[in-house]
């Protein structure tokens, strides 16, 4: 035990002498859960838009008004003609035009029927799309205004209501994910770096040949690691319920719980790699490639599982993020207790054995 | 009075598929004598010493290191050899002081001998004033000693080093040897590969493998008769030439 204790205060002198797995370790992890909170988001807020109003009656005005009074749009222009719109988007300022035919109050009270165009600038079309169902949204409801008390013969009113995130706030779709992405990051990529380090500098050959047993070489490596992330995994959600506001409606210690058990999945990715790579850019590579990538674009963390062509949506499963963001994402938001998630917690528990193995068979191998 | 043997290989082999690296080995090392294995590149000395302290599982063959069978008995040879590879091997890191308790600590001795043992090491070495530094600011000869004393510290009845002197210049290769002299002086077996023939004159016996056989075993003095040559250096180009 002594000599465990003073192999792992070695490797906590490794890391706390090395500024750039200190920044690896503690400042990316807050500047990416920054980043995702404030300035990579789905929302649409104070979007800029032109107007061209072929009718300038009450109710254009009033719709006008109606749009330019909501938080998520700002009229930027006013066009008089049609030839202008084109110069206007090309101007790159503004995302959409609203286009009011002409005798638009007369159009509607006499035929019961008038139109707008929305014309939206779709080099970006998850904007478009949101813009277009923001204003639809927005029309409707001056319509439902103005219909008060006729009686209409038939209608259906969909009645909607947002669960789990009633706000719709993207930060809550990230905080799980990028807590997903840091934990694996540290965890696999820092202890399979830090392994590969001493096979480079030889260091392990002298381990090796130490009363040591291989086993306890390789914990004495990751005890560490397990302790800080467990750090990282606390202060990411600390920072997203005070500074984001993020609620945790389920226990804090089932989330702890499951954390762990994360961590320690990715720990045994880390091992794994470092004994099929002999040097630490090939570890950076392997866990960067192989760890990073399919992290963020099969996890369902950014694009949604469901909607991926089913090859991909097979392959997700095999990727323990998958996992442990629909754990988290359950317990955080949901409340859901372990009844809800002792699925997932089986698979990544038998992701977990099912690396330590693998890496004890290769590890044998390199002995014999 | 015969000494012991605390190295015995019989027909020691490790194989790679159809290459073999090492082929039947066989020889002995008595307690206290500065062993030399020689060889060119690529002859097998690495390969067979990793056998020995049991980082490598034999082929076939059998030996025994420090009365410990290679095969059965690993962890009892691990506790009883110490041992510095041609990488240099320390922490660079870690202060003088941090490497010389880690290692320490790693072959259990206590807290009260590491501290007594970090003292004395520090004073012969002369490294006083700069035991607070970290090792990688260390002039490369300074840090082989350093590892070599390290390899030492928990006073191993065999050491092995794996090229010990490769890049230091030719005064600390002398100093290096002295200390060998010294470990040696006090019981301790050493088992050294080099390709510096002139080392191989400091050798009690050296045995000269070639594409992984034995082909020479004997005092540098006793070889040099036996070629009839002046020196290591041509005892081992004649050998060289022979088998080709």
């Amino acid at each position: 035990m002594k000599r465990f204790i003073g192999f792992i205060k070695k490797e906590f002198y490794h890391i706390f002498r090395d500024r750039r797995s200190l920044f690896i370790l503690f400042g990316m992890p807050i500047a990416q859960i920054l980043l995702f909170g404030f300035a990579i988001t789905n929302e649409i807020n104070n979007v800029d838009i032109a107007v061209l109003d072929h009718s300038k009656d009450a109710t254009t005005e009033s719709i006008i008004n109606k749009i330019s009074t909501s938080k998520y749009f700002t009229i930027n222009e006013l066009i008089a003609r049609e030839a202008d719109i084109e110069t206007a988007f090309k101007k790159g300022k503004i995302k959409a035009v609203l286009n009011f035919e002409k005798d638009f109050s007369r159009n509607l009270i006499k035929e019961q029927h008038a139109t707008i165009q929305i014309i939206t600038d779709a080099t970006d079309p998850n904007t478009a799309n949101s813009i277009t169902n923001y204003i639809n949204a927005i029309l409707q409801n001056y319509q439902q205004d103005k219909n008060k008390g006729i009686v209409v013969e038939y209608q259906i009113v969909p009645q909607t209501r947002m669960v789990y995130n009633p706000e719709l706030k993207s930060v809550f779709m990230f905080v799980p994910g990028v807590m997903t992405i840091i934990l694996m990051l540290v965890s696999a990529m820092m202890t399979s770096i830090s392994i590969t380090r001493e096979k480079e500098l030889g260091t392990m050959e002298i381990l090796l040949v130490s009363p040591l047993k291989p086993f306890q070489v390789i914990i004495g490596k990751v005890v560490p690691y397990i302790f800080l992330s467990v750090i990282n995994a606390a202060v990411i959600v600390l920072l997203s319920i005070f500074i984001f506001k993020m609620p945790v409606q389920g226990s804090l210690f089932l989330l702890g719980l499951e954390s762990v058990l994360f961590i320690i999945t990715s720990l045994a990715l880390g091992i794994l790699i470092s004994t099929i790579s002999e040097t630490q850019q090939a570890a950076m590579m392997i866990s960067l490639m192989g760890l990073m990538l399919p992290v963020i674009l099969l996890s369902g963390f950014i694009f949604p599982i469901s909607s991926m062509p089913v090859p991909l949506q097979i392959i997700s499963n095999i990727i323990p993020a998958k996992w442990f963001i629909i754990i988290i994402k359950g317990i955080m938001l949901k409340g859901v207790g372990m009844a809800y998630v002792w699925k997932e917690t089986l698979i990544l528990i038998g992701m977990t054995i099912f690396f330590i193995g693998l890496s004890v068979k290769k590890y044998k191998i390199r002995l014999e | 009075m015969k000494k012991e043997n605390v190295i015995v290989a019989e027909e020691l082999t490790k194989a790679f598929g159809d290459f073999k690296a090492v082929n039947a080995i066989s020889f002995e090392v008595k307690k206290g004598e500065i062993f030399g294995f020689l060889g060119a590149n690529g002859a097998g000395k690495t390969t067979a010493m990793k056998m020995l302290i049991g980082i490598s599982k034999p082929s076939s063959g059998q030996a025994t290191v420090a009365g410990f069978d290679v095969y059965t008995q690993t962890e009892s040879i691990k506790k009883n050899i110490g041992y510095m590879s041609q990488k240099f091997a320390l922490y660079d890191d870690l202060t003088v002081k941090e490497n010389i308790t880690f290692f320490g600590g790693i072959y259990g001795l206590s807290r009260a001998k590491i501290k007594e043992k970090r003292e004395q090491l520090v004073s012969e070495l002369g490294l006083e004033n700069i035991s607070n530094k970290l090792v990688g600011s260390l002039p490369l000869g300074w840090k082989q000693k350093l590892s070599f004393s390290v390899s030492l510290l928990h006073e191993p009845k065999i050491v092995f080093l794996d090229e010990p002197t490769g890049g230091v210049d030719p005064i600390t290769r002398r100093q290096f040897w002295e200390m060998i002299y010294k470990a040696a002086d006090q019981g301790t077996t050493i088992f050294v590969t080099t390709h510096y023939m002139d080392e191989a004159e400091y050798c009690d016996r050296v045995s000269i493998m070639v594409e992984g056989k034995i082909e020479a075993l004997d005092t540098p003095k006793k070889l040099k008769e036996q070629f009839k040559v002046d020196s290591m250096n041509d005892v081992f180009l004649k050998l060289a030439r022979n088998i080709e």
